[in-house]
């Protein structure tokens, strides 16, 4: 079943459907009206998933996805277009560029945590692209999954964007067929599963994985602020979240103050009883609310740490002074517990993090200019929000990715686009210069060697910034002189003309 | 072989404490290597040249050409550049939530990578990658082929003469080596060769994750259709081709033509081969030879195979492992010689009534590394771009479009994965991290994304947040 669907988006594509521009555009706005149309259908899904609060739908889900959709319509026929590159002496007539083509038969592995925007937004990239495209949503969130696969063929071309459900095996069967671009976005287990099933076929692959996302806070900061933006980015969608700040490193100083700070604003948030918030999640199941109690196991939290299993509900939990060997540190956390890991300043800080794997994320609240720039400089991760949380996910100007054991590859707006095409170098010349070609065949001599060696040379002209700089000021300084010269002669002949 | 694996994790765990240190990052000590680097091709061209003419028989005019000079130029066109690349990339779009804030894309070295390198352009096909992994900030560990045992041991002697030793660091060895060499973790791996080898690469890369490039080859078809000047499109076919002793995986390895073209193509070529390599190309200077007995051996099999007519050349000479450079012509799809990537101075010509026919034929294989068109048609040039793909693409001239620094360099589907050259060997060996570096003012404009959440402050949001047409980027969640 999965090999037919495969089968026939490959028929779909080789016959050239989906690369005129005006079927992709048509397409992504159809996809835009399923979204507008089925927003409440969407919203019932996720409540029933994963206790998805009405607010959290389009905040999280929906409006990225429309913003998406407007940037790819908008700019499809600038990022299709062919780029110009810069040409050296030999190429200087000819016509030389990069043309974007779309790759074939793409194959899209969604998530569960965030099921609409994970697996849409990579398929609007893959249709403007050209593409065709299979999606596999998550089987965690089974009722997103089967709403899916019910609407998506009745918007897009059901040949080449076939939704393709199931759990396990269905997958390990989509993935032995072949594909020229498998996107998987989950864990860091399965991503190697999935590398290494594409490497049958020599197919490239993106990754967007997770990690432990640092979240260091400088002791001299405005608490308030820093502990407000935290919490928001902690327990949204109940902490389960790729680029949700994981833990705390910060100044044994400052601790008590973060925690009463989240503390406060837990209260303001979600009230005295989350369980009872509307605006509150719960974990999306039995087996991950197990894997969270374990990790809890032998500490004491010092905010929340209630639970009720019938609900799959876990409160918002903050846990203090965590030894770096806790089991909380482990692996990363994906739900709404806190650790807080203290350091001595910010060079514990920086060793600390560089000392584990590569995260999707990095945060830091500071106010002070050297601090940021040392933990930019010293350290790496996917990306980077400073002074806040999760919002560079925000900009899709911005690529967004990881780097190690956080992934490979990046998408988000014209990224996304990037990703999911060929780009093709393309040198057209014309037969004629021939002259100056002559010196490159046999048989061949000292001077050709030379000839060929000078006329490969790139660049051309030196368009480095200090080049254009003298230019500049020559060319502004022999004008000055010229200015100065003609009034000198005019005055001259005004002097004669005057004595005559 | 436990011996081996230890000195192999040796060299990698220095390696790895040097990159953590930090050292590899100013831009001062890149352009010092990279210097240096240059110094060592400079100084050394008469031993490069001596070592690749023991290796390959490779004539000094393409020693200089496309092995010291390219690889001079990357050098060059990388430290006139790495200041550019260097510096985040700021102007990128910002929207209504964003334009107080600092928002910008930071290249960052991956850390310690492994760059393969390949036999027929021994030195260039592992510099390039090494220019450009020094460029980003490694640290890099070179396998040369072992193939070419003359360049591989200059490359062995040279490297840690010129370089930091602490950075860069040679392993020579053969497949066993190579394969232990794979058990280790990198942050980049580089491969230039053999499909076969790629998916093994690649199946060692998976467990831990590693980002790969890979270079590989195939069939790269050129067609000769419509109107177009015959000789010097012989010539520059001729070129192309029979370079190197037609052992460049962008060599164009078959041409597609009508019957008519082929008649005028015939003699063309005839006469260009003369003049090129004179009567006896066995003896000329600027003829190359094959690079090991095994492979002379399999493209005199494959020649034989072939039920294609050899219409020019066809001899060979086991002794200094020579073919002559050879034309067939009606040959079939179902040909020995169109069975795999020939790499070797053998050029079948396949007869196609259409350009239709031309085009089908292509894409019922493999994409291809490079793709070429001759004919002064534009209608015929557009025709072909827009109904294949292949890596790269050169109209009325083979392998040159591999010469210029601006375009990328890479395959697609079965020839490969990434690219380099260029800025684009910087990229692939950089990670590009977003960054947002958030004020602290517009406190009370984030409140309206804070729990309680309600109607009203949704309605703000989504407005605040919408991409409107004609604004600078989006933003996708508040």
């Amino acid at each position: 079943m999965e090999k037919q669907a495969v089968q026939r988006a490959r028929e779909a594509f080789l016959a050239g459907r989906s690369r005129p521009l005006e079927f992709r555009v048509q397409q992504l706005k159809s996809l835009q009206r399923m979204i507008t149309d089925r927003q409440g259908e969407i919203a019932t899904a996720l409540k029933q998933d994963i206790n998805r609060s009405q607010y959290d739908t389009p905040l999280f889900e929906l409006i990225g996805l429309e913003n998406e959709i407007s940037l790819a319509v908008s700019k499809l026929a600038q990022w299709a277009a062919p780029r110009p590159v810069e040409r050296n002496l030999l190429t200087i007539s000819d016509q030389a560029y990069i043309q974007p083509e779309p790759l074939g038969v793409v194959l899209i592995i969604g998530a569960w945590n965030y099921p609409w925007a994970l697996t849409l937004q990579p398929l609007v990239g893959a249709i403007a692209a050209g593409n065709a495209a299979v999606v596999k949503p998550s089987e965690l969130s089974v009722y997103s999954a089967s709403l899916l696969k019910a609407l998506l063929p009745r918007y897009l071309d059901q040949e080449l964007y076939p939704v393709v459900c199931g759990g396990v095996s269905e997958t390990q069967e989509l993935l032995r067929q072949r594909f020229d671009h498998v996107f998987y976005t989950g864990n860091s287990t399965v991503g190697k599963l999935v590398m290494e099933a594409a490497a049958r076929h020599l197919t490239p692959v993106t990754l967007e994985l997770g990690g432990k996302s640092p979240c260091y806070i400088d002791k001299d900061v405005d608490l308030r602020v820093a502990c407000r933006r935290i919490t928001w980015g902690k327990f949204v969608n109940c902490g389960q979240t790729c680029i949700a700040p994981d833990y705390i490193l910060c100044e044994p100083s400052i601790q008590n103050r973060v925690v009463e700070g989240i503390r406060q604003t837990l209260l303001e948030f979600y009230g005295p009883d989350p369980k009872s918030s509307p605006d509150y999640g719960r974990i999306i199941n039995q087996r991950h609310f197990n894997r969270l109690m374990t990790l809890l196991e032998g500490y004491t939290a010092t905010v929340g740490g209630q639970s009720d299993s019938s609900q799959r509900y876990i409160a918002p939990t903050v846990v203090k002074d965590v030894p770096p060997q806790a089991r909380l540190m482990q692996e990363e956390i994906f739900g709404p517990l806190l650790p807080i890991v203290t350091v001595s300043d910010i060079d514990d800080a920086i060793h600390f993090i560089n000392e584990r794997e590569k995260p999707l994320a990095l945060y830091l609240f500071s106010s002070n200019k050297k601090v940021i720039k040392r933990m930019l400089a010293e350290t790496t991760s996917g990306g980077v929000t400073v002074n806040d949380v999760i919002m560079h996910y925000t900009l899709n100007s911005l690529p967004f990715g990881g780097v190690g054991q956080s992934g490979t590859g990046r998408y988000h707006g014209k990224h996304t686009f990037d990703q999911f095409s060929h780009h093709r170098a393309c040198l057209v010349k014309s037969l004629g210069m021939e002259e100056v070609h002559m010196v490159r065949y046999p048989p061949q001599n000292h001077q050709k060697v030379r000839r060929v060696r000078l006329a490969m040379r790139t660049p051309l002209v030196d368009f480095s910034k200090g080049t254009y700089i003298w230019a500049v000021t020559a060319s502004i300084v022999a004008l000055g002189l010229l200015v100065a010269l003609t009034v000198i002669l005019i005055l001259a002949a005004g002097v004669s003309c005057t004595c005559l | 072989m436990q011996r081996e694996m230890a000195s192999q994790s040796e060299v990698i765990d220095r390696l790895r404490a040097t990159f953590r240190s930090g050292v590899t990052f100013p831009e001062q000590f890149r352009m010092t290597q990279l210097q240096n680097l240059l110094s060592l091709v400079e100084e050394n061209e008469q031993l490069i040249q001596d070592a690749l003419h023991k290796d390959l028989h490779k004539p000094k005019f393409e020693s200089v050409l496309s092995e010291i000079q390219i690889t001079l130029n990357d050098l060059y066109f990388a430290m006139e550049n790495l200041r550019t690349w260097m510096q985040p990339e700021y102007n990128i779009g910002k929207n209504l939530a964003t334009r107080m804030d600092d928002c910008f894309i930071r290249r960052e070295p991956l850390g310690v990578v492994l760059i393969i390198g390949a036999w027929n352009y021994p030195l260039h096909l592992i510099l390039l990658p090494l220019v450009a992994a020094i460029a980003a900030g490694n640290c890099a560990i070179l396998k040369p082929s072992e193939i070419c045992q003359a360049t591989e041991q200059l490359l062995a002697e040279l490297i840690p003469k010129y370089l930091s030793q602490d950075c860069y660091a040679v392993l020579c060895g053969g497949a066993e080596d190579t394969k232990s060499l794979l058990k280790n973790k990198f942050d980049h791996i580089f491969y230039t060769g053999s499909q076969v080898v790629a998916r093994s690469i690649l199946l060692a890369a998976a467990p831990h994750l590693t980002p790969v490039t890979l270079e590989l080859g195939g069939k790269s078809p050129c067609f000769i259709y419509g109107h177009i000047d015959i000789q010097k499109a012989a010539k520059r076919l001729c070129w192309s081709k029979f370079f190197n002793t037609g052992q460049s995986c962008v060599a164009p390895d078959y041409v597609l033509c009508t019957a008519q073209t082929r008649d005028a193509l015939l003699p063309a070529l005839r006469e260009t081969l003369r003049t090129f390599y004179g009567p006896d190309p066995g003896a000329s200077l600027d003829m190359g030879r094959i690079v090991t007995p095994r492979h002379w051996r399999r493209l005199v099999d494959m020649l034989e195979k072939s039920k294609g007519k050899v219409v020019i050349g066809g001899g060979s000479r086991e002794e200094d492992r020579y073919i002559a450079p050879t034309v067939l012509v009606d040959v079939q799809e179902s040909d020995a010689l169109m069975q795999e990537e020939i790499f070797g101075p053998i050029l079948p010509i396949l007869t196609i009534e259409s350009l239709e026919e031309g085009i089908d034929y292509i894409n019922r294989q493999e994409k291809p590394l490079a793709l070429y068109v001759f004919s002064d048609e534009t209608s015929v040039v557009t025709t072909v771009l827009n109904n294949t793909s292949s890596g790269g693409f050169c109209g009325n001239d083979g392998i040159v479009h591999m010469a210029l620094p601006g375009l990328p360099f890479g395959g697609v589907g079965a020839s490969g994965m990434g690219s380099y050259h260029g800025r684009w060997g910087f990229e692939t060996f950089s990670h590009r991290r977003g960054c947002m570096n958030r004020s602290w003012l517009l406190e009370r404009v984030n409140v309206l994304r804070y729990p309680p959440y309600s109607d009203y402050n949704l309605g703000w949001l989504r407005w605040a947040t919408t991409f409107k047409k004609n604004s600078w980027g989006g933003c996708s969640v508040m």
